[in-house]
């Protein structure tokens, strides 16, 4: 059996060389014979050319699926800008929020009404910092797709085209998180890790058609230890955190050559350097520590590009002023500490306290389990602050999962909020969203109902999960 | 500079004192005792000698006979949380290899490994921990040269010279893909390993003296040294309990099978992704499980049911579960899936826990598991002095201790987290650096 296919792999290889080899010597005799034809058209269309870049390419097939008008009445809503209604009403149709306000906002008649006395409203729960379908459920071998980690700088590489949207994660992040976007990035072994790509939570048979439409693309880049780990034990550059400014730096001054030569072949790493240097994708810098983060805004400022957020951040508590006037987003985990050097002063009021000085607070994941609880999370950050007199209202801790990433990703115009127009990316909980005791009982996303905890069917069951133990179980 | 001095003052003090336990009364607590029931408005707990006398409604409390009262204000009072497995005291920071003895690959031993030898009672983890209202755990090596992680110990975290309470508690092996992977490539290898081990272990039962067995050795790798089957005479004797690391149901049948051949065995099983599958028969062999509370991904080949509700299905087909503090970020975020069970009774087709029954999930349940039951985990008659005070509901997220005993000793809660969280309260350098605010 085995041997069989070798001989027919090996068969189908020298049919190949044949006809190659036809092809060069076709090439040949029609070089020789057009050699001057082609001089006379140097200056016309090339026979061949990819899209040009600029151009959206692997592009967002995404659409909303059908929904009904629906308004929610009687809840808590949280705007996810801070603000707070009680007794409030969000109204949605077309996929859109049309209205969101207080008992008195009208309702149409003849249209789908919830009354939701004692639960809540969020806009959709968004997670800045995933790997969900780069590495995916099961985590074997063959699903290990977050880091190119040949090279300490590839952002040629694109995150998406690792996803695989068969992921169970998705689900979970869904049903038991209300996670309705989300960015998916390349990992932390590279100083630039390559592009990342925002999702909508809405399950597809492609990436495109998970893509977010609109979303701006983000370069990972990575600070400290694991850069330098991954390559001095290769013994190659870098070894040491000065080793790895060094890479950045060059690495950064040959993208602005690049921008400046109008001759320059194309290079898919370049493009995306000079897209963040033009201000339009967005640099997502893993980095722990405060003096670090100091030193990369500095060689931002040196090369003409911005920061959106560091992730990770567990010291920014130190610098939240100077975090603050670089207007630079910290995304954050309530609790992880100790687990690397680098997170060893990680404590539970770093969010409080950037809070406290006027800088933006993200609460990330950067986990398969828990992107579904970035509520809990939220609420865990919060009540560090709270315990020492910072006043960070329910409506501000929720600000932090949805409208402050969606800012911090360049979709704050299309979601992260519940205003006029947005899109309809709504989670209806059945109590308060800061509290362990509650969950998302109703998840819409562009208006269309995505998961219903009171119907086994509104959810979702990956490719992967049929015919397994607990298929559709409620996970 | 006068604070400087008393603080300093102070912490001789603290460096000086014995740590002697102290009769106290708290009143009007909301108070949970650990065994499953509903907290109790009002109560009282009275720790004597280190020792809870009493533990209840303030009706029965018997007459305050000096020592200190605290009028708890209505706040919830708890016993302990009782964390297993975990690895606090093993390693400073993981991923710094001088300072993590977690595992121990490069080493000829497996099964001799001895955790107790190597617990640092004022890790920072134990003191993080120990802030979070976790009194005592269960600690231990991870398998890494062969399928057994060696020997766990039972522990306090009160910071002094005597953090061991029971060496030797237990010892673990890996079956299922870890353990299949240890032992050369397929869950036969480690079924069969275990066996042989067994045998050794049971040759040498009632011998003293250097251990006269055969080395199991594959290549330059030993995979059970004559030190490793001695190690195991008390596990195959039943006097040591034998916890077993496994998800796949299948694989959990396998294992409730080993008793068929060693009778003796004094089994836990560990992880159990998919028990709920096999939840009936897990009862029916009377096997306490220390179950991972949330994972509900199949992230791997044998944790393909995973479910939210596998701890809840589990205990109400009558198993005896604790909550597994090894998969979780760290130990500290045992109350919150507690409270995440709490939360699955409210979904239809879940099953969780109520409120009782979770806090005793990471209570007194894993104290029995730990041959500790009645001692710790509880406030019972006769329970060790480990009393919580918090802020809020414990299950709740975000809420913290305010005051925590261990055997009737007030623990100081500092640590290099609330002294960082001290120094940056503020970011004021006007009159001096950071580096002075101390």
């Amino acid at each position: 059996m085995f041997a069989d296919k070798t001989l027919s792999a090996r068969a189908g290889k020298l049919a190949a060389l044949v006809s190659a080899l036809a092809l060069v010597a076709g090439a040949t005799a029609a070089d020789a014979r057009d050699k001057d034809k082609k001089r006379d058209k140097a200056d016309e269309t090339p026979v061949l050319a990819a899209t040009p870049p600029g151009e959206a390419v692997f592009a967002s097939t995404y659409k909303p699926y059908p929904g009904v008008a629906t308004a929610i009445r009687g809840a808590t809503v949280f705007d996810g800008k801070g603000g707070r209604i009680e007794n409030g009403v969000v109204f949605m149709s077309g996929g859109k929020i049309i209205a969101v306000g207080g008992p008195d906002t009208p309702i149409p008649a003849d249209i789908a009404v919830f009354d939701a006395p004692g639960k809540f409203v969020t806009p959709g729960i968004i997670d800045i910092h995933s790997h969900l379908g780069d590495y995916a459920s099961p985590g074997v071998d063959a699903h290990s797709d977050g880091n190119e980690a040949t090279s300490p700088t590839t952002p040629d590489v694109w995150a998406e085209h690792s996803v695989w949207p068969q992921d169970p994660g998705f689900a979970r992040a869904l049903a038991n998180g209300g996670v309705t976007s989300l960015q998916i990035l390349p990992g932390s072994a590279n100083l630039m890790g390559g592009r990342s790509v925002t999702l909508k939570n809405v399950p597809a048979r492609t990436m495109q058609g998970m893509k977010f439409p609109g979303a701006p693309y983000g370069l990972k880049m990575a600070c400290g230890e694991n850069p330098k780990r991954v390559y001095g034990s290769r013994g190659r550059m870098p070894s040491t955190r000065m080793g790895n400014l060094a890479v950045n730096r060059q690495t950064w001054l040959a993208a602005i050559d690049y921008a400046n030569n109008k001759e320059a072949k194309r290079d898919l790493g370049k493009e995306t350097l000079v897209g963040v240097l033009k201000g339009e994708i967005l640099v997502h810098n893993h980095c722990y520590r405060a003096d670090e983060m100091a030193v990369v805004m500095d060689m931002a400022k040196e090369m003409g590009y911005k920061v959106s957020t560091f992730h990770h951040a567990v010291e920014s508590y130190k610098i939240g002023d100077l975090l603050r006037e670089n207007d630079v987003c910290s995304a954050v985990w309530a609790d992880w500490y100790g687990f690397k050097m680098e997170s060893y002063d990680g404590i539970l009021e770093n969010a409080a306290f950037l809070q406290r000085e006027g800088a933006c607070v993200v609460i990330h994941s950067d986990d398969a389990n828990d992107i579904q609880r970035l509520n809990q999370e939220a609420r865990k950050a919060q009540k560090a602050g709270l315990r020492l007199g910072i006043d960070i209202p329910d409506a501000v801790a929720i600000q932090w999962i949805t409208h402050n990433p969606a800012k911090a990703m360049g979709i704050d115009h299309l979601t992260g909020s519940l205003e006029e127009g947005k899109m309809a990316d709504v989670v209806l909980w059945n109590g308060d969203p800061l509290s362990v005791y509650s969950r998302p009982e109703k998840v819409w996303i562009d208006g269309a109902l995505m998961f219903d905890a009171n119907d086994p069917k509104r959810r979702p069951v990956s490719d992967f999960e049929l015919g397994q133990p607990g298929e559709g179980d409620v996970k | 500079m006068k604070r400087l001095l008393a603080m300093a003052a102070s912490s001789l003090a603290l460096a000086a004192a014995p740590a002697l336990a102290q009769d106290v009364t708290i009143t009007n607590a909301r108070v949970v005792i650990g065994d499953g029931g509903a907290p109790i408005d009002g109560g009282t707990v009275v720790v004597r000698g280190g020792t809870v006398v009493y533990a209840g409604a303030a009706s029965g409390a018997p007459a305050t006979a000096g020592g200190s009262t605290i009028d708890a204000g209505g706040a919830w009072v708890t016993p302990g949380i009782f964390a297993t497995l975990t690895s606090l005291g093993l390693a400073d920071v993981s991923a710094v290899g001088d300072s993590n003895d977690i595992r121990a690959g490069g080493a000829p031993f497996s099964a001799a490994l001895d955790a107790s030898r190597a617990i640092n009672p004022t890790s920072q983890h134990i003191l993080v921990h120990r802030a979070a209202g976790i009194t005592r755990a269960a600690t231990t090596t991870q398998p890494t040269g062969s399928i057994f992680a060696g020997q766990g110990a039972i522990i306090d975290l009160d910071g002094d010279a005597q953090a061991v309470m029971q060496p030797r508690a237990f010892q673990m092996v890996a079956l299922g893909e870890g353990g299949a992977r240890l032992a050369g490539g397929s869950r036969t290898a480690a079924h069969t390993l275990l066996r042989a081990a067994l045998r050794e272990a049971q040759a040498l039962v009632g011998k003293t003296g250097t251990p006269q067995t055969t080395e199991i050795a594959k290549g330059d790798d030993v995979m059970l040294s004559r030190f490793d089957a001695e190690a195991l005479v008390p596990v195959v004797t039943g006097k040591q309990k034998l916890y077993v690391a496994v998800d796949r149901a299948a694989d959990i049948r396998s294992v409730l099978a080993l008793k068929q051949e060693f009778p003796a065995l004094d089994m836990v099983l560990v992880g159990v992704t998919e028990g709920w599958l096999v939840a009936n028969d897990i009862a029916a062999a009377g096997v306490p499980v220390i179950a991972n509370g949330l994972d509900d991904l199949p992230e791997s080949f044998e944790q393909l049911g995973a479910t939210q509700s596998n701890a809840g299905r589990l205990a109400r087909a009558g198993v005896k579960v604790a909550i597994n503090a090894a998969t979780m970020q760290d130990p500290r975020r045992l109350q919150q899936v507690a409270g995440n069970l709490v939360a699955l009774t409210r979904i239809p087709g879940a099953s969780g826990m109520e409120w009782g029954q979770a806090f005793a999930a990471i209570s007194s349940v894993p104290a029995e598991i730990s041959g500790m039951g009645g001692k710790a985990g509880v406030l019972k008659p006769g329970a060790l002095g480990d009393v919580v005070l918090w802020d809020g509901d414990p299950l709740e997220v975000g809420s913290v201790p305010t005051r925590v005993y261990i055997g009737g000793v007030e623990q100081d809660l500092t640590n290099h987290q609330t002294r960082l969280r001290d120094r940056y309260k503020d970011l004021d350098e006007s009159d001096l650096p950071k580096a002075y605010d101390w």
